[in-house]
């Protein structure tokens, strides 16, 4: 379903991710971790058309997004890290909107809009203004969002960061109710490596912007001798915290709450 | 968008009366009269910007980054988005427009009202546009106190809105007529108190070729965002 090859990218001098190589299979749930800095957004940036790679080849649904960019857009729906709902509307309306934006007709839009609000339990919330929502509740509207076009591909970014228990439950009660009954591939990072154990297929690591371990999360702890999936990704990258220099993002993520009108 | 109409407000009073009397006594007239239109454009081109550095947060915290990984087309996005912060920008001058009234601002000509939205919604364009472009580039918003101090104070204040430019030494002059805001307000005034200086049909045309460019632009540059 994804297939990259020799991918690479480079911001100046700088390479963020070094001739990675790695495939997703039609179905599967796959993790993609790595430490901080390692290159996984980068990565993903590149798989959904945010980013043109330097080098090497993607595949998405079989469409280069390079090329072949609103093929691939239809091709998958994506929960980003950071909230991109819009506050000013309600529920139904950041449906409908999403639905608008990616050409899904008006009937079928209705119709699938209901069907996925009443998925992530969220249908008795339908008219309120998201602003009210809480962070779990927002999180369950993005995934209901990403649906709507029916993408064949689910790509999360820490799709539980800083959520309560329940409400990660309920999620990965959602993905995995979506790859089972309507095969959907899944692909997601995240820094919560029990629940990659507990749910990922397939889970590649990432460091220094280069793949160095790929496999189930059991092949991975054999490799390492190790019992938790936790433990096998501190033995292959290390346990030196690494330090980064906040980059724009991080430093507008801590001036949030100042610039928020 | 209330919080916003007490800069301009402030300007109309405390100039409008401050200035008046030195005006009126200098042989220009009420002051008041020449000061509105440009007090309107203020309003305009400072919330028009600011819309347009939203985006800057809106990238990475809010909706944008949604529209960015649709399969629609950027420059369709940039265009709802930009009519979308001219319309707010618009309403804002003619709130300010109905609150000259209250201080006594009077438009020579209710016919020409209609001319002065024209005026009113190009400005508007323009200046969103231009927001839109410079956050289409940076980053931040660390260089958005500057880009408000060095590039839109400046145009702001060397547009003629706030004094006629007669004043200034000529090549001065010729430079502030490279200044769009200028055949805004001059627009603007013609059509509000029939006092232009440069004409109301060259203002008219330079203002709808330096939107069309500033569109151009804008869409080109927020084609070329990533996220």
């Amino acid at each position: 379903m994804i297939d990259v090859a020799n991918l690479t990218k480079k911001f100046g001098n700088f390479t963020a991710v070094d001739n990675i190589s790695f495939n997703v299979e039609k179905g599967g749930i796959f993790a993609f971790l790595g430490p901080n800095g390692a290159g996984k957004t980068t990565t993903i940036k590149m798989l959904t058309t945010l980013l043109s790679p330097t080098d090497g080849k993607i595949s998405v649904n079989g469409y280069d997004p390079v090329t072949a960019q609103d093929a691939v857009r239809h091709s998958f729906g994506i929960v980003f890290q950071d909230q991109s709902l819009d506050d000013e509307l309600t529920a139904w309306e950041n449906l409908e909107f999403h639905g608008v934006l990616y050409g899904v007709p008006k009937k079928v839009r209705r119709e699938r809009i209901e069907e996925m609000l009443k998925f992530v339990e969220l249908w008795d919330r339908k008219n309120e203004l998201v602003k009210k929502f809480s962070g779990g509740m927002k999180r369950r509207l993005e995934i209901a969002r990403g649906l709507i076009h029916h993408p064949k591909i689910l790509f999360l970014d820490e799709p539980t960061l800083g959520l309560d228990p329940q409400t990660r439950n309920h999620i990965w009660n959602y993905i995995k109710k979506l790859n089972k009954d309507e095969g959907m591939t899944v692909f997601f990072t995240t820094h919560y490596m029990e629940e990659a154990d507990r749910a990922a297929g397939q889970v590649a690591i990432i460091d220094h912007g280069k793949i160095i371990a790929a496999g189930s999360p059991a092949e991975l702890k054999q490799k390492t001798s190790t019992q938790t999936l936790e433990d096998a990704f501190l033995n292959l990258t290390g346990k030196v915290i690494r330090d980064e220099e906040a980059g724009a993002a991080e430093r507008m993520r801590g001036h949030r709450r100042a610039w928020r009108h | 968008m209330i919080g916003s109409l007490g800069q301009p407000l402030l300007f109309l009073v405390a100039l409008g009366f401050g200035f008046g009397p030195i005006y009126q006594k200098a042989g220009g007239g009420s002051y008041i009269q020449f000061l509105a239109p440009g007090v309107i454009a203020m309003a305009i081109i400072f919330t028009a910007i600011f819309t347009g550095i939203e985006i800057i947060w809106d990238r990475q915290f809010g909706f944008l980054k949604e529209t960015l990984v649709a399969p629609s087309s950027r420059f369709n996005i940039m265009i709802g988005r930009t009519l979308g912060g001219a319309t707010v920008a618009t309403i804002q001058g003619i709130v300010v427009f109905l609150m000259t009234l209250v201080v006594g601002f009077r438009p020579t000509s209710i016919l020409l009202l209609p001319l002065a939205l024209v005026f009113m919604v190009l400005i508007a364009l323009v200046f969103t546009a231009f927001g839109t472009a410079i956050a289409s580039r940076m980053q931040d918003m660390q260089a958005f106190p500057i880009i408000i101090n060095f590039l839109i104070m400046p145009i702001f204040f060397l547009s003629g809105a706030l004094f006629p430019i007669d004043g200034f030494p000529a090549p001065v002059v010729a430079a502030m007529h490279l200044n769009p805001l200028l055949y805004g307000v001059d627009g603007l005034r013609g059509a509000l108190i029939n006092g232009a200086h440069v004409g109301l049909l060259t203002d008219l045309g330079v203002l709808a070729i330096v939107t069309l460019v500033l569109l151009a632009i804008g869409s080109y540059l927020f084609s070329k965002i990533e996220v």
